[in-house]
């Protein structure tokens, strides 16, 4: 079989998956960017034991617990506590005035995965004297990964990596203060998630999420291709209060978006944009 | 899914790798007919010391690479530091946090596999110098889809070992000096 062949059929199986898939359990993969996707699956495949996609795809169809580790492969969980430190001290020196001018706040960690970004944001927002007046809503698609946000426990040789990003940050506070190491495993502080609504939500279809003050979504509009990129933006432009904050990842931007009229840069090199006026 | 429009050209290297490219982004001329997409592993931080460097001394536009950008003609793009870079088939280029792959991120297996998909037989790829042996299955994956696989010669390389597994996973892949590398370059680009 030529490679021109066996390339087509990879490709027609990762499109009936993908569609299986939406069609069984409503988990929309179909616009995700395909060299990644399919890295991803090809890994499952591989790691899952599977002979082919197609046997994966019948897999899915028929055993419902083949989607709870197939969701592991195609939701990307990698990340780290104030990954970026840059984001972070931006957010507190250049947004948080701002933040501090509102009797009521919420923040939308969008794409939450195991949690990393939501409890830096929710530290930060205690260093800055803002916790206690905000709501944080972290949502997920992917069930597993909303279940470890809500245990908030990392691995301890994470922790090193953590703290320096965290003291990048201008943090303010030792972030020792907030974990408790056990058994090879820092466990965070449940105080700080007791401001933070968890919830199963889908950038892909789901609806807007209401009057935000500030979403943080970074290194999620990666993974998806340039039309369902610019449909979440839509979805954040519409979820956030007039003047509202949008934080995304270090590489992505609103560049390319038909939404980038709605916004303003507020922190250029951050990628942090405000929502503008009406 | 269909093709990519074009050909385009895929480089990996590690250790040494900056000396090997002032062996050949130089050599390219501004209108070089294709895109051309670059791993170099480099250490996770914010400014990537490498676009700057490779502006000033090439007549290409050299730039980092951004989430969802088409690859054009004429354009060498850099990995960020601390992303993999993807070709999609649409000939756009992606961008992933995913886990590292051979201890890196970028990694040169994931730029070829990739690229070797969109691209198929109107790929080449290029394995400089290193001290690990990232781009040896990426290699093979562009050998499978018809492209063509050029690998520094090792006797030649300031790390021997990348270019050494690459050549080990596929035995085929053309050995060159640096100097030959430009020149190969040159010529398909006046093909």
């Amino acid at each position: 079989m030529n490679s021109v062949v066996r390339d087509n059929i990879d490709d027609l199986e990762i499109r009936l998956l993908l569609e299986a898939l939406f069609q069984r359990y409503h988990y929309d993969f179909r616009s995700y960017a395909r060299a990644s996707i399919k890295r991803r699956l090809i890994q499952a495949r591989d790691q899952l034991g599977f002979a082919s996609l197609s046997a994966m795809q019948e897999s899915l169809l028929h055993e419902p617990a083949t989607l709870g580790r197939l969701l592991g492969y195609l939701t990307v969980q990698v990340s780290e506590m104030f990954r970026d430190p840059a984001y972070f001290r931006a957010l507190r020196e250049k947004v948080v005035p701002h933040l501090r001018t509102y009797p009521s706040l919420k923040v939308w960690v969008a794409g939450c995965s195991h949690g990393e970004e939501l409890y830096s944001l929710a530290i930060l927002f205690r260093e800055e004297g803002l916790e206690e007046r905000t709501i944080f809503y972290a949502t997920d698609i992917n069930p597993a990964a909303l279940k470890a946000a809500q245990a908030g426990v990392y691995p301890l040789d994470q922790i090193k990596k953590f703290t320096t990003n965290h003291q990048k940050s201008g943090g303010k506070s030792s972030l020792s203060d907030y974990y408790t190491a056990d058994y090879g495993r820092a466990i965070f502080d449940k105080s700080l998630r007791s401001r933070v609504v968890f919830s199963d939500h889908s950038l892909v279809t789901d609806a807007v999420f209401g009057e935000m003050h500030l979403i943080s979504c970074r290194n999620v509009l990666i993974y998806f291709d340039a039309g369902l990129q610019d449909r979440t933006i839509g979805l954040f432009r519409d979820s956030l209060a007039r003047k509202g904050f949008l934080g995304l990842g270090s590489k992505e931007s609103l560049r390319f978006s038909s939404h980038a009229g709605a916004f303003a840069d507020f922190v250029r090199e951050e990628k942090i944009y405000q929502r503008r006026d009406g | 899914m269909s093709g990519a429009p074009g050909k385009a050209i895929a480089i990996g290297g590690s250790a040494g790798a900056v000396q090997a490219l002032l062996k050949i982004l130089p050599a390219l001329p501004a209108d070089y007919p294709y895109p051309v997409l670059i791993v170099v592993h480099v250490p996770p931080g914010r400014d990537n010391a490498l676009v700057p460097l490779f502006q000033t001394r090439s007549r290409v536009a050299v730039k980092e690479a951004e989430d969802k950008e088409p690859a054009l003609p004429g354009f060498v793009y850099f990995a960020p530091a601390d992303y993999h870079l993807l070709a999609e088939a649409d000939g756009t280029l992606s961008l992933s946090s995913e886990e590292p792959v051979n201890m890196s991120r970028p990694a040169i297996d994931v730029l070829f596999e990739s690229a070797a998909d969109a691209f198929g037989p109107r790929l080449t790829a290029i394995v400089l110098t290193g001290a690990n042996h990232d781009g040896a299955e990426g290699l093979r994956a562009v050998v499978d889809a018809g492209g063509e696989a050029v690998v520094e010669d090792p006797a030649d390389a300031y790390a021997p070992a990348m270019p050494e597994a690459a050549l080990k996973a596929c035995a085929g892949a053309a050995r060159m000096s640096l100097e030959a590398i430009a020149d190969h370059l040159l010529k398909l680009g006046a093909a």
